[in-house]
């Protein structure tokens, strides 16, 4: 079949996973006083169309900062205004100040529904398919395979349709950066990276391989020529998206400061719920939260956040010089260099969100084929259960799930059988091929009976009593191991890869 | 040659996989059903009334409306179900607690239909080792994988069973592995599916005519003539015998015990309840909508006329599309006698082709999909549902020749587009035309793909006629609901959608039957020369 006909039918397919999971229930459904992140994004709307600008991201008396204050950039402010206005046509209730707070009626979840859906087609999707398209190798089947399991990942659909949030927005924004990037538009990807940042600040995540990469690029083209034109005109475009997105607050250094110190709240302290990060884990056995201060601990986090990244990032910077290869190859690398930003600063920085797993989880789709059966335990959004339970995701989650893991091993082994992620087992173990795969395979099956297995047992078994925790804490303690695994072996694979074995490869 | 044989079989059980996931995800929209379908309640009925009454007050149960309306063996299929059911939850095997949707019941319900959905995927394989096959194509583009994908992803199936809720996966699935034992040769078997078949549902009725013609002429007579005309010395007596024992035994287990409790008609009533109306509430798309239709642009135009006086008109016709009884104004009205008239002299043609030259299995399927149309276009209150009757079936022929998938594209996309007035939700909406244009733009592509050496599938007026559903569906769902005249006369979107498809499936009636006429005559032809 063509190709376009079997992007269609992926896109499709995909569309309808995500209506099908829309159905089912989302975050605080009917729990007052508080609900959930839906109520927050329906507050959102709610305040943004009724109070000035001025007053969205202060506490005032129409402006109650404590039930879901506005704490995400300005760009994503707007995004509710705009939504808001839809949705005063369609019905005034919705967006009452102060009568509509907790409003929950069947059209209205249609409405927000919708919304999200129609996020998602502008942006997210089509910056799936360039990708796939322009910034993978292999054969057109593959980059098929690709955009199909992307599209399915279960861990955005379930989070965005379930739950409910816009991360597609942000994301498939910092996917038009790094389309951008790879496709040899600098500013395009600079513009659509600084764009996802004023959406999300959780993009910050990604921000440190986007800026060495362009500042390598820069320099290896040299810094006193065309380079510097380069670097020039980037950051001029950095800087008119960042003067556009916060124009309003740009009048009042008193705005500024407000909206950073929403945007960054230190002082909710290292770690909130059962996060699978390293302190949540390490709390297991030691009490940081309580033996340390709290300025220990955000210099500690940041410490050791800045030693995971260290080391790709020099990598990175160095690399565009030496970097003989086409494009595909160097977006591959920065891609890789993502992921790993990414781990590091989940695993070890300050106030980690569960949900900022996300983030990664999708940029590490993008390293899916090579990496299939180290990627797949980590891919299953596992670290969500606990989340997903909550909210009553259960079902749309197993199914979800099932379905991405029947993709994963047999289309897209099916399709790609030369194995690359053998790379961590040659260096480790020196060992044949063969034997390398059947460890990795073996590990795989290990990390997805033990995964069942947990998630049966806190379906079904009611924790112990002194114990209340027990299975969160088991879910998160056992994704962090999985998570570690994982950054050790990006940065394996990143500081050793052998480019003169890809080089040729590439030319023809 | 292995190893190609085994990736096929990998890439088909993908697709099965594949399928079953995304049935598993329509399991989502669970939520939505528990006040909307009534079929559903109807399935939770009978559970209950199967589980907690004896046989023999089975079909006199009256406590709910939906009684029992399906043959003695489906009972006994919900009687079993009924037994897993208990351990769901207990309270839906009351009688009593009406329109009884707890979660747990929903998901037992719709586990229920995927599970058995079971039969369906293994007839769908079934089938597909009858295709004759080329070799050394590429994996997507074979013709057994198009046919499976074509039955495992058949838009109607997967609205009506994992929607709307029904088990029709796995009453096709004893269909098609019926066809398929046909195919292999093993034609006993075949007709004890089918006779079982009959005892599950009795809409397949529709076509037992085609089964009973096709078994007796090419399995009873053993042997042709040269010319493939029927050799009366060929008859075997004791095929004959061990073909009707087979049925009649199937009959006896399944109605006998109501025929030892004299019961027997009071189940027939139950069965074919001829109270209700011509056509029903949502007109299918067959001839009965277009005569419909017809009476009504003929009323109306006698009264712009002059001919006809307003007040000598039987009331209430106006309004049709929403009444049962519908009384034709101009036009005579029709009794169910004439439509069994009209329904067999529809289908005589066909069985008498089939008798004089049965053309093999692939000759029957064609007679069976002609038969399950026929009966759908004339028939007395049939359900837009019954479509699928003959879409699944020609699945098979429109693998093979061109021409048939001609039909098949027309028929599948008018009929499956009839079936959307089933979900009328605004959330549903989404799913049902994602699914819809994930089906058709498949379809499209992998027919235009497999027959590309013979030219254009679809002719200019057939796609623009097809095109044109599209701006249908935008007024029928988007643009008509905003006008005055939604209040009025909300019946229109329907009238239209059953109207407009009712054309594209008499087309493609007409086409087949061409297609069965002169592939007769072609061949009486080649023998004239």
């Amino acid at each position: 079949m063509e190709t376009w006909s079997l992007i269609s039918i992926c896109v499709l397919l995909g569309l309808t996973t995500r209506w099908a999971v829309s159905f089912s229930s989302y975050s605080g459904a009917g729990k007052a006083p508080m609900f959930g992140d839906y109520e927050a994004q329906r507050h959102w709307q709610e305040v943004t169309y009724n109070l000035p600008v001025k007053e969205w991201y202060f506490n005032t008396t129409d402006n109650d900062l404590g039930y879901w204050g506005l704490d995400y950039p300005p760009l994503t402010a707007y995004h509710s205004l705009l939504c808001a206005h839809i949705a005063k046509l369609i019905d005034p209730a919705w967006v009452e100040l102060h009568t509509s707070r907790g409003y929950e009626s069947a059209s209205h979840k249609l409405f927000m529904r919708t919304t999200v859906l129609f996020a998602d087609i502008v942006i997210y999707i089509p910056a799936v398919i360039l990708f796939c398209f322009y910034l993978t190798d292999g054969s057109s089947k593959k980059k098929v395979a690709t955009a199909l399991c992307i599209l399915l990942y279960p861990g955005l659909i379930l989070i965005d349709y379930g739950h409910f949030q816009y991360n597609s927005v942000s994301l498939g924004l910092a996917l038009w950066g790094v389309v951008g990037l790879g496709l040899g538009w600098d500013l395009l990807g600079s513009l659509a990276f600084t764009l996802a940042l004023n959406y999300k600040q959780m993009e910050l995540y990604h921000s440190l391989p986007f800026f060495c990469y362009l500042l390598g690029k820069c320099i290896k083209q040299g810094l006193m020529g065309k380079g510097l034109l380069l670097l020039v005109k980037i950051s001029l475009t950095v800087l008119v998206t960042f003067a556009f997105c916060w124009w309003p607050f740009l009048s009042d250094p008193q705005q500024i400061l407000q909206v950073l110190h929403r945007l960054f709240p230190v002082d909710r302290g290292l770690f909130e719920d059962k996060v699978a990060n390293t302190w949540s884990s390490l709390n297991v056995l030691i009490k940081i939260k309580t033996l340390l201060s709290r300025d220990t601990q955000l210099l500690l986090s940041f410490a050791l956040t800045l030693l995971f990244i260290l080391p790709s990032s020099i990598k990175l910077l160095i690399k565009p010089t030496l970097w003989q290869f086409k494009l595909a190859l160097v977006s591959r690398a920065k891609v890789l260099l993502i992921v790993n930003s990414s781990l590091a600063f989940f695993l070890f920085s300050f106030q980690v969100h569960e949900k900022s797993i996300l983030k990664l989880c999708s940029v590490l789709m993008f390293l899916f084929l090579h990496l299939i059966s180290f990627v797949c335990p980590f891919c299953l959004s596992y670290s969500m259960l606990p989340l997903l339970l909550k909210d009553g995701l259960l079902l749309p989650y197993v199914v979800t799930s099932v379905a991405f893991l029947y993709l994963g091993v047999y289309l897209l082994s099916a399709l790609d059988r030369n194995v690359k992620s053998l790379r961590l087992c040659d260096v480790f173990l020196c060992v044949n091929r063969k034997c390398a795969l059947h460890l990795v395979f073996l590990q795989f099956r290990v990390s997805l009976v033990a995964m069942a297995g947990l998630s049966f047992t806190s379906v079904v078994l009611e924790p112990p009593a002194r114990l209340p925790d027990l299975f969160p804490v088991l879910v998160s303690v056992f994704s962090f191991l999985h998570f570690l695994a994982l950054l050790l072996y990006f940065n394996l694979v990143q500081l050793t890869e052998p480019p003169s074995k890809k080089g040729p490869k590439k030319t023809n | 040659d292995f190893s190609c044989v085994l990736s096929n079989v990998g890439s088909y059980w993908q697709r099965c996989l594949l399928e079953h996931s995304l049935i598993k995800m329509c399991n989502l929209l669970k939520p939505l059903y528990h006040s909307h379908s009534t079929d559903f309640e109807v399935h939770r009925n009978w559970l209950a009334v199967t589980h907690s009454l004896p046989v023999s007050q089975w079909y006199y149960e009256a406590t709910s409306e939906w009684t029992l309306d399906y043959p003695p063996l489906f009972a006994w299929f919900e009687y079993g179900l009924s037994h897993v059911a208990r351990y769901f939850d207990k309270e839906m095997l009351v009688v009593q607690n009406l329109n009884y949707a707890s979660s747990a019941t929903v998901l037992f319900q719709r586990l229920s239909v995927i599970v058995t959905d079971v039969v369906f995927i293994y007839a769908v394989k079934e089938c597909c080792k009858c295709l004759r096959e080329e070799k050394g194509k590429d994996q997507l583009g074979k013709p057994s994988f198009i046919l499976a994908a074509l039955l495992l992803w058949n838009f109607g199936l997967l609205i009506i069973d994992h929607i709307h809720f029904q088990y029709n996966g796995f009453l096709f699935g004893v269909l098609l592995l019926s066809v398929a034992r046909h195919f292999q040769g093993r034609h006993l078997e075949g007709a004890l599916l089918f006779s079982i078949l009959l005892n599950l549902k009795h809409i397949y009725l529709y076509i037992a005519p085609a089964y009973g013609i096709f078994l007796l002429r090419c399995f009873c007579f053993t042997q042709n003539n040269a010319d493939g005309s029927l050799q009366w010395k060929s008859f075997s007596l004791f095929r004959l015998v061990a073909l009707g024992s087979i049925v009649l035994s199937t009959f006896a287990a399944s109605f006998g015990p109501f025929i030892i409790m004299g019961q027997l008609s009071q189940v027939v009533s139950r069965l074919f309840p001829f109270k209700r109306g011509l056509c029903h509430a949502y007109w299918a798309p067959n001839i009965w909508a277009l005569y419909n239709i017809a009476d009504k642009a003929l009323s109306i135009l006698g009264i712009k006329l002059k001919l006809l006086d307003i007040n000598k008109l039987p009331k209430a016709s106006m309004t049709g599309g929403l009444v049962q009884e519908f009384q034709h104004s101009v036009l005579p009205s029709v009794s169910p006698l004439m439509t069994l008239i009209f329904t067999l002299l529809s289908i005589l043609p066909v069985l008498l082709s089939m008798w004089r030259r049965p053309n093999g299995a692939r000759g029957f399927l064609r007679s069976m999909v002609i038969c399950a149309l026929g009966s759908f276009m004339f028939g007395w209150h049939v359900h837009e549902k019954a479509i699928l009757m003959a879409i699944l079936p020609l699945s098979f022929l429109a693998v093979e020749s061109k021409e048939d998938a001609r039909t098949f594209l027309i028929l599948s996309t008018t009929g499956h587009f009839s079936l959307f007035p089933l979900l009328f939700t605004a959330q549903e909406l989404p799913i049902k035309i994602l699914l819809m244009l994930l089906f058709t733009i498949f379809s499209f592509v992998s027919l235009k793909k497999l027959f590309s050496k013979h030219g254009q599938l679809v002719n200019s007026l057939e796609a623009a006629y097809l095109l044109g559903l599209v701006p249908l569906e935008l007024i029928c769902e988007f643009i008509y609901p905003l006008t005055s005249w939604q209040h009025k006369l909300p019946f229109i979107p329907l009238l239209l959608t059953s109207v407009y498809c009712a054309l594209g499936v008499l087309y493609s009636f007409i086409r087949l039957y061409l297609s069965v006429l002169t592939a007769a005559d072609s061949r009486s032809k080649a023998k004239a020369q």
